[in-house]
């Protein structure tokens, strides 16, 4: 056995180094902060990579399949002898993969950050909060146990709420900084029933226990029903409820697209490669349940990714703010993660979906903070969010242009780059499982080639816009990473996950299938065609477009009215008629008992206490008449 | 028993007293008023315990140190309470009990 007991340090590290930066940083090396913070993440980034090397290379596999090993667990919380909940670090294939997305990604934003918020007033703030979130994320993907998941679940909520919300100053941030909060906490409700019910019906949060397919768990869990579902069908709808908050999908969707007032940065860290994959994660982790105890909710899952993708590749099309446009763009990809999961079988090349979904979550992480970062690059170059103010900037900015268009090029899945072989493995494992939404994702694809390359070409070519000043090229801590995402980007796309990652630890062939992949590169093509004849030059084809469409344009401009629902339902439906009687009870019943008390005592108190008077002969006088009193009744009435 | 005066003046006499220190003491004002109120209670008491000692056990003497204890007590009393009278005089210049109303609620 190979020792893994240093993995301890992955998580511990940052979270020292949050606590180091937050409490110190400010007073004493406010300029340094930044330089410690990612020296730190860099030795994280190191111990992953060895410990990724070590895992899938040197570990001793049983019966041809990756181990599940439990590097470190410890009893946290000992409340009763079978209840208790603990925490740990397991490594398997998933939590590894994971480790290297997180402290890559993690990594290359905190050297951008270095150049993209110097200056900025919380400098070491932000490099504090970041730490914070790192550790948060990788005690995520390290739990060992459910409960542990859910607690830094939280936390990985509170350090996005703190990071969205860092221009404190801003009213918009503050308000999209609580609307993520409260939408993905309404969503962890969810979350935190399914496991109340799973580990009631199973008696463990242990994920080896709970996911041994030929456990006791999963073996006990299909037979009590409840509205004809099993309540173990039931528990794990529930928990996808916490991921459908935390990974955006429909309806939760609503926090994703405010939350790009957060540093550019952040976006790319939190809210497009790893925070928001947390729900995706969260299946996958639950996947022997959800395949062979709980076919329904995979289902579920399954339905609700393809939708999510289709919704936000709508709106994509007509938003203006690239930011709001990347946001919904990875809303879209994490529904194809969410579909191929959905559609996936356990063990073997049943599991094909399985390995796809986290194969296009290992390449989305790779192009997404990169497009996130060069977007970043630009905002930082012109000040401005919308595209409609930019334009011919390639001349301006050659190597974000450049990064930026092989980022577009990836995530239109053209070969051979990394998002091409991701996304085919999904598109494949959808065609051999349901041709519905393989269907829905056909069309996904298309629309998402044709969302980016509307991008690339109104911010990089279209119109000459003039600039108050000449946007000049990013320094280079914002660059470096660019291009080693870029290179990522690229080459990831050869890393062999079938040999690697898959639903049972085991390796299987997988080949290219042309008949998927050919279709889906040519609606790749189409795609990017048609946005080069609309926004490659200044063309009226736009607007004649959006007014032909007129209805359906207005339609998905304003996001489908989903906001405007969420506040109806909210506004009109739950506070009226269930926020304010319960206020009027509670201030004119509830309140109102405790005041009155609170009243009478008062106002007997002032009648009477003027007996009190603090004359001692008064009272002599009282106590005298009553000694008389006394005496008299004892002489005649005792007899 | 022996002859002499009966025990119903001693407790007429005591009762009178009494009663004149009770009223003493309800009506005045002036502190050492009262005072001298509450010794003319404590003697009537005094003459009580001796008279029903003589009367009742003529061989026992505890009535009698009752009285001398109670003299005892008596005379600390009237020490503690001067000393009172006094701080009082000096804090409100007034020995009337009403003016000293500070602590009162």
């Amino acid at each position: 056995m190979i020792n893994f007991n240093y993995t301890i340090w992955i998580p511990l590290l940052p979270f020292l180094m949050f606590l180091f930066l937050g409490l110190a940083g400010h007073k004493y090396f406010p300029k340094l902060s930044g330089i410690l913070g990612t020296c730190g993440l860099g030795i994280i980034t190191l111990l992953s990579y060895i410990t990724a090397y070590k895992y899938f290379f040197l570990s001793e596999k049983i019966d041809g399949a990756y181990q599940k090993i439990t590097a470190v667990n410890t009893v946290w919380l000992q409340l009763t002898d079978k209840l208790h909940i603990d925490m740990g670090i397991l490594l398997d294939p998933i939590s590894v993969m994971m480790l290297v997305v997180i402290t890559t990604v993690s990594l290359m934003v905190h050297i951008y950050s270095l150049g993209y918020m110097k200056g900025e007033k919380g400098f070491e703030r932000f490099f504090a909060f970041l730490s914070l979130f790192s550790f948060s994320m990788l005690g995520l993907v390290l739990a060992t146990n459910i409960f542990q998941m859910y607690i830094f679940w939280e936390l990985v909520g509170v350090s996005s709420f703190l990071l969205i919300g860092f221009y404190y100053q801003k009213p918009s941030a503050v308000r999209a900084s609580k609307k993520a909060f409260i939408v993905t906490r309404f969503a962890d409700l969810g979350f935190l029933i399914g496991i109340l019910i799973l580990s009631f019906n199973t008696g463990t949060f242990d994920f080896i226990t709970l996911t041994d397919p030929s456990g006791t768990a999963i073996a006990q869990g299909g037979g009590i029903a409840f509205l004809g579902l099993s309540v173990m069908t039931w528990s794990m709808i529930f928990v996808f409820m916490g991921g459908i908050g935390k990974s955006a999908m429909f309806p939760f969707h609503i926090w994703l697209p405010d939350a790009m007032e957060g540093p550019t940065p952040v976006s790319a860290l939190i809210h497009a490669a790893t925070m928001v994959v947390a729900g995706v994660y969260l299946v996958a982790r639950m996947f022997p349940i959800y395949s062979l105890s709980a076919p329904v909710a995979l289902e579920v899952v399954g339905y609700v990714g393809a939708f999510s993708s289709l919704f936000a590749a709508v709106i994509a099309c007509t938003q203006t703010d690239i930011k709001r446009v990347l946001a919904y763009s990875t809303m879209s990809q994490i529904g194809y993660m969410m579909l191929a999961l959905g559609v996936s079988g356990y063990g073997g090349h049943e599991g094909l979906g399985y390995m796809a979904s986290m194969f296009h979550l290992f390449t989305h992480a790779m192009f997404k903070a990169l497009l996130f970062l060069g977007a970043g690059s630009i905002i930082h170059a012109v000040h401005t969010n919308h595209m409609t103010e930019m334009g011919g900037l390639r001349k301006y900015l050659p190597i974000t242009h450049l990064t930026f268009l092989i980022a577009c090029l990836t995530i239109a899945g053209i070969p051979p780059l990394s998002g091409f072989f991701s996304k085919d493995e999904i598109l494949a494992a959808a065609f051999h499982s349901n041709k519905l939404l393989f269907a829905v994702e056909y069309v996904v694809a298309g629309l998402t080639a044709f969302y980016m390359f509307r991008l690339y070409f109104s911010i990089f070519w279209g119109k000459e816009t003039h600039y108050h000043h000449t946007p000049h090229e990013a320094p280079a801590t914002m660059t470096i990473p660019l291009i080693i995402l870029a290179i990522g980007s690229v080459f990831s796309g050869f890393i062999p996950f079938n040999e690697l990652v898959t639903s049972d630890g085991k390796g299987f062939e997988t080949e290219l299938e042309l008949i998927v992949a050919i279709p889906s590169v040519l609606i790749g093509l189409f795609g990017i065609v048609i946005a080069f004849i609309m926004y490659k030059k200044e063309s009226a084809i736009p607007d004649k477009m959006a007014a032909t469409f007129k209805y359906s344009y207005k339609w998905a401009f304003n996001k489908f009215y989903m906001d405007e629902v969420y506040l109806f339902v909210t506004k009109k439906i739950i506070f009226r008629y269930i926020s304010q009687p319960v206020a009027w009870f509670d201030r004119h019943i509830v309140d109102a008992t405790m005041n009155g008390i609170a009243s009478v005592t008062q106002s007997v108190s002032l009648r009477i206490r003027g007996f009190q008077s603090g004359q001692l002969q008064k009272y002599g006088f009282v106590f005298i008449s009553g000694a008389i009193l006394l005496a008299i009744l004892f002489i005649y009435l005792w007899k | 028993m022996s002859t002499g005066i009966p025990v119903q003046y001693f407790l007429i006499l005591a009762t009178i007293m009494f009663f004149t220190g009770v009223y003493g003491f309800l009506t005045r004002r002036n502190l050492i008023t009262i005072l001298m109120s509450v010794e003319l209670i404590l003697n009537s008491v005094n003459i009580n315990f001796l008279a029903f000692n003589r009367y009742l056990y003529p061989h026992k003497l505890e009535g009698m140190f009752f009285s001398l204890f109670v003299i005892a007590v008596a005379a600390a009393e009237a020490a503690v309470a001067i000393a009172i009278i006094i701080n009082i005089y000096r804090r409100f210049s007034t020995i009337n009990v009403e003016d000293a109303s500070e602590m009162k609620y």
